[in-house]
Order: structure tokens, then C-alpha cells, then sequence
């Protein structure tokens, strides 16, 4: 896993569920859903929304931007240190992901950061990085 | 329909081994089995009841073939290292029905010297896989917010370290006999902030075994009796992403129902097996199971509150998955093992809690920090 981090990155499987996050994606745009019926954004996106279970749920660019929940680095890894975290977005889910493109020693909880897209052999992965 | 009452841990068994090269993992099922049945002086024929997960080597209808059981009720609940635990509380469950009078629970596997089974992913899979998530990092980071909400201390989180050598010194099956101070865990090498090498468990291959029965076949048998008289389960992840936070785990809503069914409180517990994953797992935990408030099992753990003889708090007494034993990284089979002993009077005589006849167990399993599980039991001998 690790070394898929730092040089190349699993292409998503996708499915037709999902398959709009990753058009999207590769346009630059960070796809999250919404539920109509409740008004609830959540991630990763679901049909069927995980708290009112209605099947109202549309598509909502987010702004990529978020906070720093908590992060760990990683040192236990053959390809070099990794900093792995939760962010939580300003719409309102948190996510799991990696910090990259920064100095990861400098991370902190609270920390500002931004969506930043990595190729892989299919459709580019959501990253964060320091804002 | 109560459990309370209606299910005996009949037979307990730890595989002496801690590397096991020489066997198959399915080999190791029936070493576990057979031992199990010894302990409790039943054979395979009285076997109507199975529990496995996903550490058996293709799953229970293959496992069981296997072994060459017959059994009329069967459960592979997977809920990671716990999936034991819950097994216990839905065997004390088919037991109450009537649904099977003796159940066998199995757990063994060679992470040391074989591969270890690859984690199952689910519609998550394209939106985390990528990121290097693995037990490490993920408890990595539950330490992390737990240190950034409530001031817990890397220190706080050594006692627990320490806590299990002191018991772990005393087992000689143990795979960590050293005793360790507070210092030699902070100064162990950082594996994945801000959990140092020393608060992580070990890598064990080997396994474990229960039997459960009914109290009237309990009582034709040889050993002290010890019934289960409480269990609750309970599910946590991320749901969507809302409202995190990796400070509490599902233990919050499996312990209340187990004592709330067992008719006892955190204070009544004289023995406490904790699942301990990393130091962080056990300090969560506590608080989870209100044997402190939220925040302040960092200063629970601390000063060898965890020590048998020395604490408020008797814990993990056979050196627990960090010094003792963690087979197949799944903890919580050698954590009702060793609560069985404690209530029957078996452990060894430097660990052995006086008069012990109420216990707790409670284990999580998969990722703390994303998605797992949690069960509490509670044990008394009768």
C-alpha cells in the first residue's frame, strides 16, 4: 500500500453508483452527495442516503476545502514516510486521506487544507494538501 | 430472552505455540479444538454447535468439514479480532434457545511465519484503499485526536505497556517476558505517531479455543463452574462522514447492555481482559466501558493501575496481546481465555486475583478509527 502512495496510485474500480464522482474527478471537480429529503451531505457517495435512507440524493461540487480532523505518520513503510488523516470537509463529512505536496512534519489538527487530484491509470484520486 | 445464566464456559485452550512454521492453520483449528474438549472432558461427537470467522480457512462449511463436526447450529460472524466475544454471547444466545447444548469456538492462524488473510473491503474500497490505511496509522491516529481532546500523555499510554509485562513476566508462554518501564517505551522507535514499537502488540501464530454449554451439562463435568451472565455488541464507522469522532469506540453501546443484563456495575468487576491491540485500544476502552469518564483513562492506566496486586484494576494478567500472545492479530479469544482462568482460579499464582468471581471481557476489532466492532461479556463463577 504503501508504496502506492508515494509513486502510483490504484486506478478506482468504479461502479454505476459512483461513476459520476469519477467523470467529475476528471474534470477537477471533488464530487460529494446531498440528500434532498434530509438536507444531509455525506461521502463516500451512496445512492440511498445513509441517515434518512431516501433515494433523493443529487451530486454537490464541494469547495475541497476542509480542516485536518487527525493525521498519523505512517513511518513503518518501505517507500518512506506517509501522512495519513481524517479531514473534515467545510460542507460537513470527513474523509480519510492522504497529506501530500507538503511538509508532513508540520502537520497539525485543525490545519487548513485543499483538495489536490493525483493521476493513476484510470480516473485521478482525491488528495489534500496544505492550504 | 436473557442469556443470564444460561451458558457455561465449559473448556478453554491457548495454543502453547507462538510460531508455528511446522503446522497449517486449519491444523492449528483442531489442535485448539482438541484442547478445548480436553479441558472440559467432552469429545467431538458432543459438538452441536460451531463459531468461526475469518481467520478459518474457508470459512465454517469447509472448516467444519474439516474437523469432521456435525453440528445443528452454525455462526461466522467476522468482526475482526472480537468476532470470538461475539460468538461467546450468540452461542450463550443458541444455547438459551435450545438451538445447540454444546458449542465449540475456534480461532488460529500463522501471521508470523505464513501470510495473513488479506482485509475484506467493501463499497469503500476506491474511495480509502488508496491511502494506506492499516492498523498502525489508523490506531495512529484515534492516539493522536485522543492526546489533541484530553491531554492524554505518550506516558499515560506506556503504563499500559507496562502493565502487561509486569504479568506477562510470569507466563511462560509468553513471546515478551522482559518487564518494560515507562522509558523504554517512549524511547522505542516510532512505528506511526504518536504509537512508539512498545505500544503496539505482538505477531503470533497459534489460537485458541472455547466450549459452551448448558448449566446441567456444565455441572456433569470436572471443572469450577463459570457462566455468562451479561454480552452486548455493537457496530461503529464513519456513516457517511458525519459528525466524526474517533475519541469513543462501539463500546459505548456494547457495555451498557451487558450490564445492564448482568445486573452489575464497572466497580463490582474484579478482572477486566481488555482487548489491547496498542496501549491507545485499552485507554479508549476503559473510558468506553465506564471504568472512568471520558478523558481520563490515561490517568486511569497510569502508575500500574493496571497491575495485578498493584491496581485498582486487575488487567490482561496473562501479559495480554502485548507481551503475550495475539494470534492472527485477533485478540479476542486469548482474552476470554484468560478471564476463565482468573474466575477458575487457574491463573498463575503472582496474577491470580483473590476471590475472583465477577469478570469482564470486552474486545474491538477491525480499525478503531474507521470502521469496527466491539462486544462485552460478563463472566461469574458460580
Amino acid at each position: 500500500m504503501a508504496d502506492k502512495v508515494k509513486s502510483q496510485y490504484p486506478a478506482p474500480q468504479g461502479n454505476p453508483e459512483t461513476k459520476e464522482f469519477w467523470d467529475a474527478a476528471a474534470r477537477g471537480k471533488f464530487m460529494i452527495k446531498r440528500c434532498t429529503a434530509c438536507g444531509e451531505p455525506h461521502y463516500f457517495p451512496r445512492a440511498i442516503c445513509p441517515f434518512c435512507f431516501s433515494d433523493k440524493t443529487v451530486w454537490e461540487e464541494s469547495a475541497g476545502e476542509g480542516t485536518i480532523y487527525t493525521f498519523s505518520l505512517m513511518r513503518k513503510s518501505a517507500s518512506g514516510p506517509y501522512a495519513i488523516g481524517y479531514v473534515t470537509l467545510t460542507e460537513g463529512p470527513s474523509l480519510l486521506t492522504n497529506f501530500v505536496d507538503c511538509d508532513i512534519d508540520k502537520l497539525r489538527i485543525g490545519q487548513k487544507v485543499k483538495v489536490v487530484f493525483k493521476p493513476t491509470d484510470g480516473a485521478p484520486l482525491p488528495f489534500f494538501t496544505t492550504a | 430472552m436473557s442469556i443470564k445464566g444460561k451458558a457455561y464456559l465449559a473448556g478453554i485452550y491457548e495454543h502453547p505455540t507462538r510460531h508455528a512454521a511446522d503446522k497449517s492453520t486449519a491444523q492449528l483449528h483442531a489442535e485448539v479444538a482438541r484442547g478445548a474438549l480436553a479441558d472440559a472432558g467432552l469429545t467431538k461427537a458432543d459438538i452441536d454447535g460451531y463459531f468461526c470467522a475469518g481467520d478459518a480457512p474457508g470459512g465454517v462449511m469447509a472448516m467444519a468439514d474439516y474437523l469432521g463436526l456435525k453440528v445443528r447450529h452454525l455462526d461466522s460472524t467476522d468482526t475482526g479480532g472480537c468476532s470470538y466475544l461475539i460468538h461467546l454471547g450468540h452461542a450463550a444466545e443458541a444455547i438459551a434457545a435450545g438451538r445447540c447444548s454444546i458449542a465449540l469456538i475456534t480461532l488460529a492462524g500463522k501471521p508470523r511465519t505464513g501470510a495473513m488473510p488479506p482485509r475484506a473491503t467493501g463499497a469503500e474500497a476506491d474511495f480509502e484503499t488508496a491511502y494506506g490505511a492499516t492498523t498502525h496509522n489508523i490506531y495512529g491516529m484515534c492516539a493522536m485526536r485522543h492526546m489533541h481532546e484530553f491531554g492524554t500523555t505518550s506516558e499515560q499510554l506506556a503504563w499500559v505497556k507496562v502493565a502487561a509485562s509486569h504479568h506477562a513476566q510470569w507466563n511462560e508462554h509468553a513471546m515478551l517476558r522482559d518487564v518494560v518501564t515507562v522509558e523504554d517505551v517512549i524511547n522505542s522507535p516510532m512505528i506511526s505517531d504518536p504509537l512508539h514499537r512498545l505500544d503496539c502488540c505482538v505477531v503470533t501464530d497459534g489460537g485458541g479455543a472455547v466450549i459452551v454449554t448448558t448449566e446441567a451439562i456444565a455441572r456433569g463435568l470436572k471443572k469450577p463452574l463459570v457462566r455468562m451472565i451479561g454480552a452486548g455488541e455493537a457496530l461503529k464507522g464513519p456513516r457517511g462522514g458525519q459528525s466524526l469522532d474517533l475519541t469513543y469506540s462501539a463500546g459505548v453501546w456494547s457495555a451498557p447492555p451487558a450490564f445492564a443484563e448482568a445486573g452489575v456495575t464497572p466497580k463490582d468487576i474484579k478482572y477486566a481482559s481488555v482487548y489491547d491491540s496498542f496501549t491507545i485500544t485499552v485507554v479508549m476502552q476503559l473510558e468506553d466501558i465506564g471504568f472512568c469518564k471520558k478523558g481520563e483513562g490515561g490517568k486511569f492506566v497510569a502508575d500500574g493501575n493496571l497491575i495485578s496486586g498493584v491496581g485498582k484494576l486487575p488487567w490482561n494478567t496473562d501479559g495480554g496481546g502485548l507481551c503475550n500472545n495475539h494470534p492472527v492479530n485477533r485478540g479476542g479469544m486469548t482474552k476470554i481465555i484468560e478471564a476463565v482462568r482468573q474466575l477458575r482460579g487457574e491463573a498463575h499464582p503472582k496474577v491470580q486475583v483473590p476471590n475472583c468471581d465477577l469478570a469482564l471481557v470486552h474486545g474491538t476489532g477491525g480499525l478503531l478509527g474507521v470502521r469496527h466492532g466491539a462486544s462485552t461479556c460478563i463472566l461469574e463463577r458460580v
